[in-house]
């Protein structure tokens, strides 16, 4: 490490990553009873955090694909579980994104949460630890408690703070991830277990295992295990009946977090273990896993269409967004994996103002159903103005962000093979039709009187959107900044399926420019 | 020229912002003018350039920064200027501006009106990139923007469903071409490794291209430009975009964003020459939507409905220049197009504006004497429409005309003629119920504010109408031909590869003028015959002639009805029933299934908890019996 | 088997038959009486048949281990002996009765 901050001692991702559960435990001790001292406070650990993530990116070497601010330090020794911190590109964009989400959650539900606002800014701090602990930990153990803290808060979040069937959903959702949590866990002990016996020590070091080179008896059931507990989080078609469900009862902040980070550690643990652990698998895997991308896009995007309710469309939405990003990954090549990550943070981006969006709406007019809307460009032209924006860089608008992302993906899938890109852009035309029926619905037409005297956004609400409006016009314009630091990793996970993707994959390839490709 | 042109599309995207953020609050009805002038600065920058590039070889590529870099994926935002870009971007910028003024005056007083000048800056901004890019991505862009402005600016009146119904089906529909579009710009950078015109058409030149690989290209590329340039089937969205104000029709709707389409195909010249078989459908869909189009614009009664028309079918006039490689013929009829429909809509937004909103041709009528300026400049506009010499429209459709003829299509000739034919009919059945006859159909109130429009209307449309009179000259036949001769070099390759001969005037193209512009006389004639000398009967008249064919016409051959009735429906209720039958009902329930599967299993052990401690002892007692046998004895 | 020590008069069989006759008569009085008393006398029983058998091992080992560890459960018999009559008091106080099988609140 040449970095001179790391010679000093300067333990960056540590504090990164509990500064927040920090200024949670400020809160409880010193701030009980006082709301605006508690919820400043949160703002402020958040910004801090958001401010050091940056500092961390700006510290960044893009050129190197190796992980950086490496920290490591034994923990329990005995069962070869250490400390270990690290990140690469993928892991940094996320952490941004997590960091800058955050920021903005609390930001933009600083008013609606009336009842037990404490405990609700406190879970959103342990959330924020929870999120971070996973993209910068190195050990598999470290980072399964990660995994699993942050799915508490979470449940708290949605099952306190919900909507009406709120104790429905976030049982649903705790079921579903823990489901796949649980394989996880097997996965895991599995994998470490056989290095152990096969003379390699007992260690649940990432970086240790991924050059372990599993025999295909342990890595296939590993990687489906892996594979069924990420695609749950994604979520992929067909485990994704969690997310709308989640979606719709959790509030604001809650939903933006949701769609905006924890959907990304899914496709996350694919890169780190599924693609990482078992690149001979992975490569087996590709045309199963378009297959269900695709459909994913298509489903989603159907199911949007016929939505009655705003965040069960935005939730479903994510669906066939999400879709897009498992392709983009799985077609191994440099532009659909840089493609893919880049969506991850346009997907943050965008749902998470999207549902920021309707939280506003919600907040003023206590409805989500379409079909109560209607005519709101009239009293709030403001908020419709930044809702069309980020409407249009969903459906991908060249110049905003969603369209470099789902174009990268498509120029990569069409590279692997051609049928899957024009069914995935089939989900772009349906994209369009969905977005702009609702806002047509909601925005536009004959202005429903009950809302006529409704206050457009104020300040501080407006403050929350910029940034976002921000991110995504910088990435739409000049994703250069945040691709740059793709670069690296995406060749480094090349560099892994690379002598496995001519053997197996080339086959599939093969099999499947033969059976739809042109030319 | 590489210092400056950056400024062509910076300026409007400059006012744009401007005029949002202050509009509301500050500038209000003042809104105009930063338009305005950035319009104007944009002009004059333009005329720069177009001066600058006359008679280069080369275009001039102004490079701005890389906006993909990834691996072999390299796109730069880039601008290219050769004679194609020169003309669009005069057409663009100098419609644009007379658009602009106009619009001074007839959106006066509207509660929007920053909104409006803002949405018109974007566009603007769009068009002009639009045409600028250097490659095939940043033209999607620009290609996506202006049918994002469209989609704005359709649905300006937001309040009313129609409109914003409209500007979502505009969008929509757009997007059925850009999947084709998007997949046409994937299958080239997968081709050629590059999305830069000047490696593309190196590389097509180059012949080392299959020949379905360079059709596929074609046709995708096409099915993006039928999209935008409303061509048969992807027209629907056109005429519903009438809902948007009137200047937005004219430079939007008629005189640029739809030409696009038509610029894409003449800009992809080299790939369409090397396909033939793409172009032919570039001229049987041109062809058609000529024929087609014109034919329900007979039967229309909103006057800014039969112009709509008009403009489809004048777009497929333009493709069917481009489908036997008259590639400088369609760009001229692009041009003269672009002044007199533009006049022609301004025309129709004035006699609207005088009629305090009314657009039903069938409440007007008189309206000559009362709006003189008005009329002549609308008159001039027809005239050139139709086709009649010496106005623009009749050197450019001759030009198509004859382009036909020459290449040996008699067929494609025929159906433009009568297509021609039709034109001119309804164009004059415009004209005469809209301003032949004595009196105005409608109520009192109206007749009596009818007036005519103020200077800032007035001035747009007597320039416009110099325009389409005069325009013609610079596309005469043959080698006289200005317009094609400065575009020699953009399209001199493309010619190349098909071999097309040079251009030169012979007495059959005198026989093929005089035919024309005797067809389109006598589309006049016919007009004149049903509309003026049996005035009172108007439409009625046809329909009592055509019975049931009128009322196919008359309601667009249904085409609307049966997307409603297949796509649309599939896709909705299709969807609803999935989301109902296999989402809910299959999928969660299997997972509500596997609950209640665990629910039931709870219920069926739960009688083993007694609560009673002594049977627990007793299971306790069993149970290390047993493990103190199992390990003793086995 | 280890040879019994000279100076063990009883051999250690005779320790482990009545260690295991307690035992045996503790747990039957655990599962077959419904007083809560006797249950918890049967308990007292079964723990000093066990610490018979730890005096007994001790002293065949000749290891003082297990004759300490008879301390050890002395004690904690005589805190379960309190709590366990406390909690029996307390039963009682509530529902006047100290019939376990009446006690089936936890019933699934």
């Amino acid at each position: 490490m040449t970095d001179f901050a790391t010679q000093l001692g300067f333990r960056g991702l540590t504090l990164l990553t509990f500064l927040p559960i920090a200024g949670a435990v400020v809160m409880l001790i010193f701030m009980r009873k006082r709301p605006s001292a508690y919820k400043a406070t949160a703002l402020i650990t958040s910004i801090f955090t958001l401010a050091l993530a940056i500092y961390l990116a700006a510290k960044f070497q893009t050129g190197t694909s190796g992980f950086q601010f490496q920290e490591n330090s034994s923990w329990i020794a005995g069962l070869g579980i250490s400390y270990h911190l690290g990140i690469d590109g993928i892991s940094l964009l996320l952490i941004l994104l997590t960091t800058l989400l955050s920021v903005l959650a609390i930001l933009g539900s600083w008013n609606s949460i009336k009842d037990r606002g404490l405990a609700f800014f406190i879970s959103l701090l342990v959330l924020e630890t929870g999120m971070l602990g996973v993209f910068v930990s190195m050990d598999l153990f470290l980072f399964y408690v990660f995994w699993e803290i942050q799915l508490i808060p979470m449940y708290f979040i949605i099952g306190i703070w919900g909507g009406p069937r709120r104790v429905y959903a976030a049982i649903k959702f705790f079921l579903y991830t823990f489901v796949g949590s649980v394989l996880m866990l097997v996965a895991i002990l599995a994998i470490v277990w056989w290095y152990a016996k096969n003379g390699g020590g007992l260690t649940f070091d990432i970086l240790t295992l991924q050059k372990a080179g599993f025999p295909v008896s342990i890595a296939a059931w590993s990687f489906a295990a892996f594979f069924i507990a990420f695609a749950i989080k994604v979520p992929m078609f067909p485990v994704h009946t969690w997310l709308p469900d989640a979606h719709t009862e959790a509030p604001t902040a809650g939903s933006v977090i949701l769609a905006g980070v924890l959907l990304k550690m899914g496709v996350y643990g694919m890169i780190r273990f599924c693609i990482g652990f078992f690149p001979q698998i992975a490569v087996r895997a590709i045309l199963p896993v378009l297959i269900l991308s695709v459909i994913a896009i298509v489903y989603g995007a159907a199911m949007s269409l016929v939505q009655p309710d705003m965040k069960r469309l935005v939730a479903y939405s994510s669906v066939s967004h999400m879709g897009f990003v498992t392709a983009g990954l799985f077609v191994f090549n440099q532009q659909g994996i840089e493609g893919s990550v880049l969506q991850m943070v346009n997907h943050g981006v965008l749902t998470g103002a999207l549902f920021m969006m309707v939280g506003f709406f919600y907040d003023r007019t206590h409805t989500r159903m379409i079909s109560d809307y209607g005519g709101m460009a009239k009293p709030m032209p403001v908020a419709a103005a930044f809702f069309s924006l980020f409407v249009l860089g969903s459906l991908g608008l060249p110049g905003l962000n969603g369209f470099v992302g789902e174009f990268l993906i498509l120029i990569g899938t069409f590279q692997y093979a051609k049928v899957f890109a024009v069914i995935a852009s089939i989900g772009i035309i349906l994209g369009a039709a969905y977005l702009l029926w609702m806002y047509q619905r909601t925005m536009f037409q004959q202005a429903n009187e009950k809302w006529l005297t409704l206050k457009d956004l104020s300040a501080r609400e407006i403050v929350t959107l910029v940034p976002l409006v921000g991110m995504a016009v910088w990435i739409g314009l000049y994703p250069h900044t945040f691709l740059n630091f793709l670069h690296a990793p995406a060749q480094n996970i090349l560099s892994q399926v690379q002598p496995y993707l001519a053997e197996h994959g080339g086959g599939i390839a093969h099999l499947a420019a033969t059976l739809f490709g042109g030319n | 020229m590489q210092n400056y042109v950056w400024l062509i599309p910076a300026l409007p995207f400059a006012a744009f912002v401007v005029t949002l953020l202050l509009g509301r609050w500050w500038i209000k009805a003042e809104s105009h003018w930063i338009p305005i002038l950035a319009m104007a600065g944009s002009f004059g920058l333009s005329i720069a350039a177009f001066i600058q590039i006359r008679g280069a070889e080369e275009p001039v590529i102004v490079r701005m920064w890389q906006w993909f870099s990834v691996g072999s994926f390299q796109v730069p935002l880039a601008f290219q200027i050769d004679q194609l870009t020169a003309v669009m971007l005069l057409v663009v910028t100098g419609v644009g501006l007379l658009i602009f003024i106009y619009s001074k005056g007839y959106m006066h007083g509207d509660p929007g009106y920053y909104r409006f000048f803002a949405y018109m800056s974007l566009f603007a901004f769009s068009m002009l990139l639009l045409v600028l890019a250097n490659n095939y991505l940043l033209l999607y862009f620009g290609w996506e923007a202006v049918g994002l402005c469209s989609y704005y600016l359709i649905g300006f009146f937001y309040h009313k469903p129609e409109a914003a119904a409209a500007g979502k089906k505009a969008f929509i529909v757009n997007r059925v071409g850009d999947f084709g579009f998007g997949l046409g710009v994937m299958l080239i950078f997968v081709t050629f490794g590059t999305l830069d015109y000047t490696g593309v058409f190196a590389k097509v030149a180059g012949g080392a291209v299959g020949h379905n690989v360079l059709v596929a290209i074609a046709l995708l590329l096409f099915m993006g430009a039928m999209g935008k340039s409303a061509q048969f089937p992807l027209h629907v969205w056109l005429p519903d975009a009438m809902e948007g104000p009137t200047p937005v029709s004219a430079l939007i709707h008629a005189a640029t964003m739809v030409t696009a389409g038509v610029y894409l195909v003449a800009r992809s010249s080299v790939i369409f020459a090397s396909a033939p078989a793409a172009l032919l459908v570039v001229g049987i869909v041109g062809t058609f939507t000529a024929i087609f189009a014109a034919v329900i614009g007979m039967a229309q009664n909103d006057i800014k409905k039969v112009l709509a028309y008009s403009t489809v079918s004048q777009l497929g006039y333009m493709f069917m220049a481009l489908g036997v490689g008259a590639w400088s013929g369609a760009i001229f009829h692009l041009v003269a197009h672009a002044f007199f429909k533009a006049l022609l809509f301004l025309g129709a937004g004035s006699v609207i504006h005088s009629m305090g909103g009314e657009q039903d041709m069938r409440c007007m009528g008189g309206l000559a004497r009362r709006i003189p300026v008005t009329w002549i400049t609308f008159m001039t506009g027809a005239l050139a429409l139709s086709g009649v010499f010496p106005f623009a429209g009749f050197w450019s459709k001759d030009e198509i005309l004859g382009k036909n003829f020459q290449a040996g299509v008699y067929v494609v000739w025929f159906v433009g003629l009568v297509a021609a034919f039709i034109t001119a009919f309804y164009t004059f059945r415009m004209v005469f119920v809209t301003f032949w006859g004595k009196e105005t159909r409608s109520d009192e109130k109206t007749c009596a504010l009818i007036h005519e429009s103020p200077k800032s209307m007035t001035w747009p449309l007597i320039l416009l109408a110099v325009a389409s009179t005069v325009g013609g000259f610079i596309g005469l036949p043959g080698s006289f031909g200005v317009i094609q001769r400065f575009l020699e070099p953009v399209f001199s390759r493309a010619s190349d590869i098909l071999g097309v001969a040079e251009p030169s005037v012979g007495t059959l193209d005198i026989v093929l003028m005089v035919v024309s512009l005797v067809v389109a006389l006598m589309g006049m004639g016919l007009a004149w015959l049903i509309y003026v000398r049996r005035a009172q009967d108007l439409p009625q008249f046809f329909g009592a002639l055509f019975g049931p064919v009128y009322r196919v016409v008359y309601n667009k051959f249904y085409v609307d009805e049966f997307y409603a009735a297949t796509f649309v429906r599939v896709a909705v209720d299709g969807s609803r029933s999935v989301w109902h039958n296999f989402d809910e009902k299959v999928i969660d329930g299997a997972v509500h299934g596997s609950a209640w599967l665990w629910q039931n299993w709870g219920r069926v052990v739960r009688p083993l908890q007694t609560g009673r401690v002594q049977n627990y002892l007793l299971g306790i007692l069993i149970g290390v019996f047993v493990i103190v046998t199992v390990v003793v004895f086995l | 088997m280890a040879p019994t020590p000279a100076d063990m008069p009883i051999p250690v069989d005779w320790y482990l038959y009545l260690s295991a006759a307690l035992f045996m008569t503790g747990v039957v009085g655990v599962l077959t009486r419904r007083n809560l008393f006797i249950i918890l006398f049967s308990i007292e029983l079964m723990m000093n048949a066990v610490n018979l058998n730890l005096v007994g091992f001790s002293r065949f080992h000749e290891n003082l281990t297990g004759q300490n560890f008879v301390l050890f459960t002395m004690v904690v018999a005589a805190a379960e002996a309190a709590v366990g009559l406390a909690i029996a008091t307390a039963l009682f106080r509530n529902r006047q009765t100290l019939m376990v099988d009446l006690f089936d609140r936890m019933k699934g």
